[in-house]
């Protein structure tokens, strides 16, 4: 039985369309599939053509088309016009290189490329330039290049594109293309010369022999562009009033990619381009695409300055035009040359300033980014009010990037530190929840630095949570400056605004707020809590904050549980160290200046801790002081320091001769020294590395005796234990004996420090070392280093009076005292003096 | 140059779908939902150039119509706009009416038009001057 003739494409489409569901309109298709499929299976040549075209429709609504792939082989290889298109058409929607099928075309094509209706060449072309693979291609070559040197336009154009995509998938074929280009640039033909300009380009792009080649096209691609604008109304070309702006946007970006880095070639176009840029149309988008374009290509090739202002200008203008897409263009466009061309982009700022308020969400991007490009010294002032008015109002996309970029741009060129502090305060507040985790320490480190600033900033803050303890960054930065100038704010010292008064309470309720609330993260958890500790330091109300302390010693959290814990033990047992530990930061230096994203993260604390390697000068700051001693020590190593106060004088009998340091040259000069300073908010650290196995570590490592000095019969021997309870006291026992014949009296024992060191002398047994080792004489000392400091040992003689024995300074280092735990590394004692009298008999 | 050429309704059914860039067929399905859903959303004071993905979209509105380009980040987006309007002119000379009844004429003109992503030709005569004599050649 016949089947019914099958329904034709637009029947289809209207039945489709009448369907009122998915499930619908899929019922249809596969009805439809199925009667195709079935009249394929009869080989029915008549109307295979609309068959292949229903399905080809199918196929473009999503439904699975495969089974026709051969059919459009059938279609190809047919004699009719109709059966080719469609079949054609075909091949290049469902076909492509992955399929095998498709190199059954080969021979079509190939005989379709020959053939006599241009039409039919045509098609070929067409298929060929859209889907032919590599083999495909390199078998057809020959026949494309014959055909690019036809004098037939319509073949010769399509011929151009299609050789594009044979040079695209085989690139060494592009020289066979090259002696048929020649003549390509003298035709009359738009639609040849527009094909012709893009097989140009592609080819410049492609290879820089090439490029160098075509160079020499620059003058004839001049004239043909003045052609066009010179040459009155032409009805074939005119698009609006302008003459084929298509080929001339083509020959513009020819231009530019032949004048780039030349200039000769650069100097050869100058002229046309500056006669495009002002005598083209502007009332229409048209003429609108012709600068745009121009304006790419002044700014990429060696234009003179004249030009390039002109391009800046006409970019101007454009932002000032009310068709947003032109707006759009000129942003971008102006963001790519800010760089080069600064000067000239700043005299367009304001305009580029008012597309911020633009509706336009990528005109906002755009008009942001060229924002902070243009920001300067001159003028941070007004750009910096715009910027913070926009981040208040933008989208929350936006405002990352916002705070971001404002944060750089206020550290680059902050004309106060109280306008500083300001615009910091002000982005915390309105995007508060948007800033970068990384801006806090970078922050808290601006905060610290601004010395005078402190009462200020802290009062700002404060008052800003009382508001809202939403915002994390905020909150983190508030906490950590109350409890580090807490003190200030109790005081109302602030000098910048009106001091508000505030009870030592009221601080800690809001800290306390903040370790209860929901809102607040684990990391602010940590923050409030280490800021109420350090406030034990600077309030008075000890009592509250110890019971604060002790309650999150059995939190959930383990951070928290940690810290309250080593806090307690810090109250309980080391209240002596409390003071010093919890003190006032120094200022922190930063690795390098260029920006806040140099420092150094260690212990994934979010703090921030700064290895400053440079020498720091012993005068400016009070973190040098601490290090004053490692300009006599001259360490060479890295040792991380724990910076605490600088202690006063060492109280021990010793004392006075921590003057005599300043005529010992110990090591030769100030070398230069590794001072490393951490300062650190998280006690945790600071005990960890203190008690090295937390502090319930009681076992003490035995430090080996050794001989200080052995000379002319004195022998000088310490021997070494660490003190209970405090394991960081080193109480070193000298033991001295005289082998000599004579009796040595007088002796005194005396030892200098440097200044982080504490020394404590305790009375030696005698005055008096017996001659022929008959006894010896003891003293104890006491050495606390709380940082981990290596030094030189150095002891001398002098002997003033003894004349058989010369004055001799003999340095000699000890050996560093062996530790095993982290306490002591590497703590040398310095010995200043020894006084030895012998007396004479 | 051109990534693709898309005709869709308002309520976002692809009417037309070209591809110069190979894309599989599985994905273009979600490339054109995605694609629709950036262009439709955008209101009507927002610019008609989308930054979509790594490239770029082009889109114009006629009627209940939404035409969108896919174009790579080098080309002209004003000279593309015009381009899509110039396919417009030459489809309403050669239409009198509906198109969309006659979808694989208009891949014809397309092709006429626009050949593995770059221009062709834009002058209306001769775009469809092949078309016409297919017409003449059917009727015969």
């Amino acid at each position: 039985m016949r089947m019914p003739a099958p329904i034709r494409l637009r029947e289809l489409i209207r039945t489709i369309r009448t369907a009122r569901t998915q499930a619908e309109e899929r019922e249809m298709i596969q009805k439809e599939c199925a009667a195709i499929r079935s009249s394929f299976r009869e080989e029915d040549n008549t109307y295979r053509c609309r068959n292949v075209a229903k399905l080809l429709y199918m196929h473009m609504l999503g439904y699975p088309a495969h089974f026709g792939q051969l059919e459009c082989l059938k279609l190809i290889a047919s004699q009719k016009f109709t059966d080719k298109r469609i079949g054609y058409l075909g091949a290049m929607l469902l076909l492509d290189e992955r399929q095998d099928v498709h190199l059954l075309m080969t021979n079509c094509i190939k005989n379709d490329l020959n053939h006599s209706t241009q039409y039919v060449q045509g098609l070929a072309l067409c298929t060929l330039g859209c889907m032919g693979s590599s083999e495909m291609c390199r078998d057809l070559a020959g026949e494309v290049e014959k055909l690019l040197k036809t004098s037939n336009s319509y073949l010769r154009k399509k011929a151009a594109l299609c050789a594009v995509h044979v040079i695209r998938k085989v690139p060494e074929l592009m020289e066979m293309f090259l002696p048929a280009t020649k003549n390509l640039l003298s035709e009359k033909n738009h639609g040849v010369l527009h094909t012709s300009v893009v097989l140009l380009t592609e080819m410049c792009e492609r290879s820089p022999d090439m490029l160098s080649h075509f160079r020499k096209l620059v003058p004839q691609l001049v004239r043909i562009l003045k052609n066009l604008i010179m040459s009155g109304y032409s009805p074939e070309h005119d698009v609006s009033g302008i003459s084929d702006p298509f080929l001339q946007v083509r020959i513009l970006r020819l231009l530019r990619i032949l004048g780039k880095g030349d200039d000769d070639s650069s100097e050869a176009m100058n002229d046309i381009l500056a006669q495009v840029a002002t005598n083209t149309e502007t009332s229409k988008n048209v003429g609108n695409a012709i600068l745009y374009e121009t304006v790419l290509t002044i700014m990429d090739i060696k234009s003179e300055s004249g030009l390039r202002v002109l391009a800046i200008n006409i970019l101007g203008r454009f932002l000032l035009n009310n068709d947003k897409n032109i707006r759009y263009v000129a942003l971008t466009s102006l963001l790519k040359t800010v760089q080069t061309d600064h000067n000239a982009v700043q005299r367009h700022r304001s305009t580029i300033v008012d597309c911020l308020k633009d509706l336009d969400v990528s005109i906002k991007r755009r008009a942001m980014e060229l924002s902070f490009a243009l920001v300067n010294g001159n003028n941070i002032r007004g750009m910096m009010k715009e910027l913070l008015y926009f981040l208040d109002s933008c989208d929350p996309d936006f405002k990352a990037d916002c705070a971001s970029g404002i944060f750089l741009a206020a550290e680059k060129y902050a004309p106060s530190k109280r306008w500083h502090i300001d615009t910091i305060m002000r982005v915390l507040t309105t995007a508060g929840s948007y800033v970068r985790d990384d801006s806090v320490p970078n922050l808290i480190q601006l905060i610290t630095n601004s010395v005078e600033m402190h009462a200020y900033t802290v009062q700002r803050l404060y008052k800003a949570l009382l508001d809202d303890i939403s915002q994390q960054p905020l909150v983190q930065v508030a906490s950590w400056c109350i409890g580090e100038y807490g003190d200030l704010l109790v005081s109302g010292q602030c000098e910048e605004e009106e001091p508000i008064q505030v009870s030592e309470d009221e601080v800690l309720d809001v800290l306390e707020g903040l370790l209860v609330s929901n809102l607040s993260t684990p990391v602010t958890r940590g923050y409030s809590l280490t800021a109420i500790m350090k406030l034990s330091t600077r309030f008075s109300s000890l009592n509250r904050i110890k019971k604060v302390v002790s309650i999150y010693g059995s939190s959930i959290d383990v951070e928290l549980q940690q810290r309250a814990v080593e806090y307690n033990a810090l109250f309980k047992k080391y209240d002596h160290m409390r003071p010093a530990l919890l003190e006032r930061m120094p200022i922190m230096e930063k690795t390098a200046t260029n920006g806040p994203s140099e420092t150094v993260q260690t212990n994934g604390e979010t703090d921030s801790t700064i290895l400053d390697t440079k020498h720091l000068p012993s005068i400016s700051q009070p973190a040098s002081q601490a290090n004053d001693l490692l300009d006599l020590l001259g360490g060479n190593d890295v040792v991380p320091i724990i910076q605490t106060t600088v202690p006063t004088k060492p109280a021990s009998a010793g004392g006075e001769l921590l003057d005599l340091l300043g005529d010992l040259s110990l090591t030769g000069g100030p070398t230069p020294t590794p001072a490393s300073s951490v300062p650190m908010s998280q006690p945790p650290f600071l005990l960890d590395g203190l008690t090295s196995q937390p502090l319930f570590n009681d076992i003490a490592a035995v430090i080996p005796p050794m001989t200080a000095y052995n000379k002319n019969g004195l022998i000088i021997e310490f021997t070494f234990e660490r003190s209970n309870p405090n394991p960081n006291i080193a109480v070193i026992t000298i033991h001295a004996t005289n082998s000599t014949e004579a009796d040595m009296t007088e002796f005194v024992f005396q030892a200098a420090v440097p200044k982080t060191f504490q020394l404590q002398l305790l009375s030696p047994s005698s005055n008096v070392v017996p001659a022929f080792n008959q006894g010896s004489v003891t003293q104890v000392i006491r050495v606390l280093n709380p940082q981990k400091v290596r030094c030189y040992c150095e002891p001398r003689t002098h002997s003033a009076s003894y004349r058989s024995r010369s004055s001799e300074i003999s340095p000699f280092v000890l050996k560093h005292l062996q530790k095993s735990d982290e306490c002591l590394s590497g703590a040398k004692l310095n010995i200043a003096k020894l006084k030895l009298r012998a007396a004479s008999h | 140059m051109i990534k693709f050429l898309l005709m869709v309704n308002k309520q976002g059914q692809t009417r037309l779908s070209r591809y110069y860039e190979q894309v599989e067929l599985g994905k273009r399905a979600s490339l054109e939902a995605d694609v629709v859903r950036g262009c439709l959303a955008r209101r009507k004071e927002e610019c008609s150039f989308v930054e979509f993905k790594d490239y770029k979209l082009v889109y114009r509105q006629y009627a209940a119509l939404f035409i969108v380009v896919g174009i790579t980040e080098n080309e002209n987006e004003l000279s593309i706009y015009e381009l899509v309007h110039n396919f417009v002119e030459v489809l309403d000379k050669y239409f009198s009416r509906v198109i969309m009844f006659s979808l694989d004429k208009v891949h014809i003109i397309l092709d006429e038009m626009i050949l593995n992503g770059h221009i062709v030709e834009t002058n209306k005569t001769r775009i469809l001057a092949p078309l016409l004599a297919l017409d003449k050649m059917a009727e015969s």
